[in-house]
């Protein structure tokens, strides 16, 4: 066992884990973080996607002893201070961005990495971005409308919702 | 996985150390290996994780010009910070799987394993790139040697890659949906010597050279010089994504893509 440190949405914590205790693992089982989903715990499907020192990251594929010391933002880190959606995921509750909801912590995550990198992408670059995440219920096409929004262009001439 | 212990030195000597155990193995930035771990096809007894060594990260210029990229540099890193000195290997690393992964995976874990669906092999072959270990230096063309084989002896560590800039270069890839690998990728470079093309994901044997079109195109750098060449479909994979005649219909049509994207 080791112990690990980490900050996690802006909170200290800290663990005991395995050597083989993935960052997914940790996130879900120990601090009860629930909100990074596991779709395939294979690296393809991008449920998981988290931010370790500010970069996008699948925590079913690093462990969580490689996070020691580092700054973790999740899902339940998003909102803002007062509870309210954060632009982001308000943006895709008002473009149906999400059916059943499983993708989306992983969808948003990607998204706010993408709009710190990239503040006003085109509709090209979203679908670029989340070549790692994968949705089986929206066809995705609501799900880049909803990141145009939030990014603050107009979104009215992309197709129907 | 079977269980493991994780040890993360900060320099490249305190790593070797720890690999001199024969069950320890390098992780890099885990793209590859803990998928492996997952299926239970390797059991070590620690992983030497190399991606906290600072004198392994980044992307620097030699004397001489060429780009030096450190072993445990994420192809995120490589595709911002060749992008000035090296726009095609920049352009090759900006395209690799998504963008979590190339926020994680690393170029010497890359070569490591040389996948022969990997992009990163295709650009050291097609550069003509150095290998430089702990202990040695290995010319690209000497380093790959068939399908996820490579010169690199047992606990020997990748700490750097060294890449001639050419005049003109360019990877283009067909992308294998599913797993966002080359179906098949070619890295065309032009020296002042002559042009290297390098293709991946074609071959049984891994990474090769595709000495024909080298010659034609060092004579004529155009895809017009390509028109009589044809590719052997003898020793390409065959798997559900394409056969082996189409695969090498591909190598030829990506070379010449590559060549009038820059030509
Ligand atoms: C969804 C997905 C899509 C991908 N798409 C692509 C793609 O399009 N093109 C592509 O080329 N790759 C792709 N990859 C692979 C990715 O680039 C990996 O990062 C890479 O193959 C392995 O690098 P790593 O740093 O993660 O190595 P690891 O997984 O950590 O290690 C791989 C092997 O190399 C060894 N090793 C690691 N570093 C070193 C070193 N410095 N010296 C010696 N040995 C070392 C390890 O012991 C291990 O055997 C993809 C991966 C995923 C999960
Ligand atoms: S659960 Fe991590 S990528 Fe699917
Ligand atoms: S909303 Fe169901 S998987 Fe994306």
């Amino acid at each position: 066992m080791a112990s690990v440190t980490m900050t996690v949405n802006g909170k200290s914590v800290s663990g005991d884990v395995e050597g083989r205790t993935l960052m997914s693992d940790f996130l879900r089982n120990d601090l009860r973080l629930t909100g990074t989903h596991i779709g395939c715990d294979t690296s393809q499907c991008g449920a998981c996607v988290i931010h370790v020192n500010g970069e996008a990251v699948k925590a079913c594929t690093m462990f969580a002893v490689e996070a020691d010391g580092a700054d973790v933002a999740t899902i339940e880190g998003q909102a803002n201070a007062d509870g309210s959606l954060n632009v982001i995921q308000q943006a895709f509750q008002d473009h149906h961005g999400l059916q059943c909801g499983f993708c989306t912590p992983g969808m948003v995550m990607s998204a706010a990495a993408l709009l710190k990198e990239n503040p006003t992408p085109t509709e090209r670059e979203v679908r670029e971005y989340l070549e790692g995440n994968i949705c089986r219920c929206t066809g995705y096409h609501n799900i880049v409308k909803a990141i145009m929004a939030a990014s603050g262009q107009d979104v009215s001439a992309i197709a129907a919702e | 996985m079977y269980a493991f212990d994780i040890e993360r030195p900060s320099t490249i000597a305190d790593a070797v150390k720890a690999l001199k155990d024969e069950d320890a193995q390098a992780l890099g930035g885990g793209q590859t290996l803990i998928p492996t771990l997952k299926q239970r096809l390797a059991m070590p007894s620690a992983l030497i994780s190399l991606t906290g060594i600072g004198e392994m990260k980044g992307v620097c210029l030699a004397d001489d010009g060429a780009v030096c990229i450190g072993g445990a540099t994420t192809h995120a890193t490589v595709a911002k910070e060749a992008a000035a000195h090296y726009p095609g290997l920049a352009g090759l690393a900006a395209n690799i799987g998504d963008p979590a992964v190339r926020n994680r995976g690393t170029v010497g874990g890359s070569l490591a394993n040389n996948d022969p669906s990997a992009c990163y092999p295709a650009a050291a072959l097609g550069s003509g790139a150095t290998i430089i270990t702990n202990t040695r230096e290995i010319a690209a063309d000497d380093y790959f040697q068939g399908m996820f084989e490579t010169a690199l002896e047992e606990g020997e560590v990748i700490t750097e890659v060294r890449f001639p800039v050419p005049e003109k270069s360019h990877y283009q890839k067909f992308v294998q949906p599913a797993s966002r690998f080359a179906l098949v990728g070619v890295f065309v470079a032009k020296y002042a010597d002559g042009v290297r093309v390098a293709v991946t994901g074609a071959s049984e044997n891994g990474v090769f050279r595709w000495s024909e079109a080298e010659a034609a195109l060092s004579a004529d750098f155009s895809a017009a010089a390509l028109e009589g060449l044809t590719v052997s479909a003898g020793e390409m994979i065959a798997d559900l994504h394409g056969s082996p005649e189409y695969r090498a219909h591909l190598v030829k049509v990506m070379t010449g893509r590559a060549v009038t994207a820059v030509a």
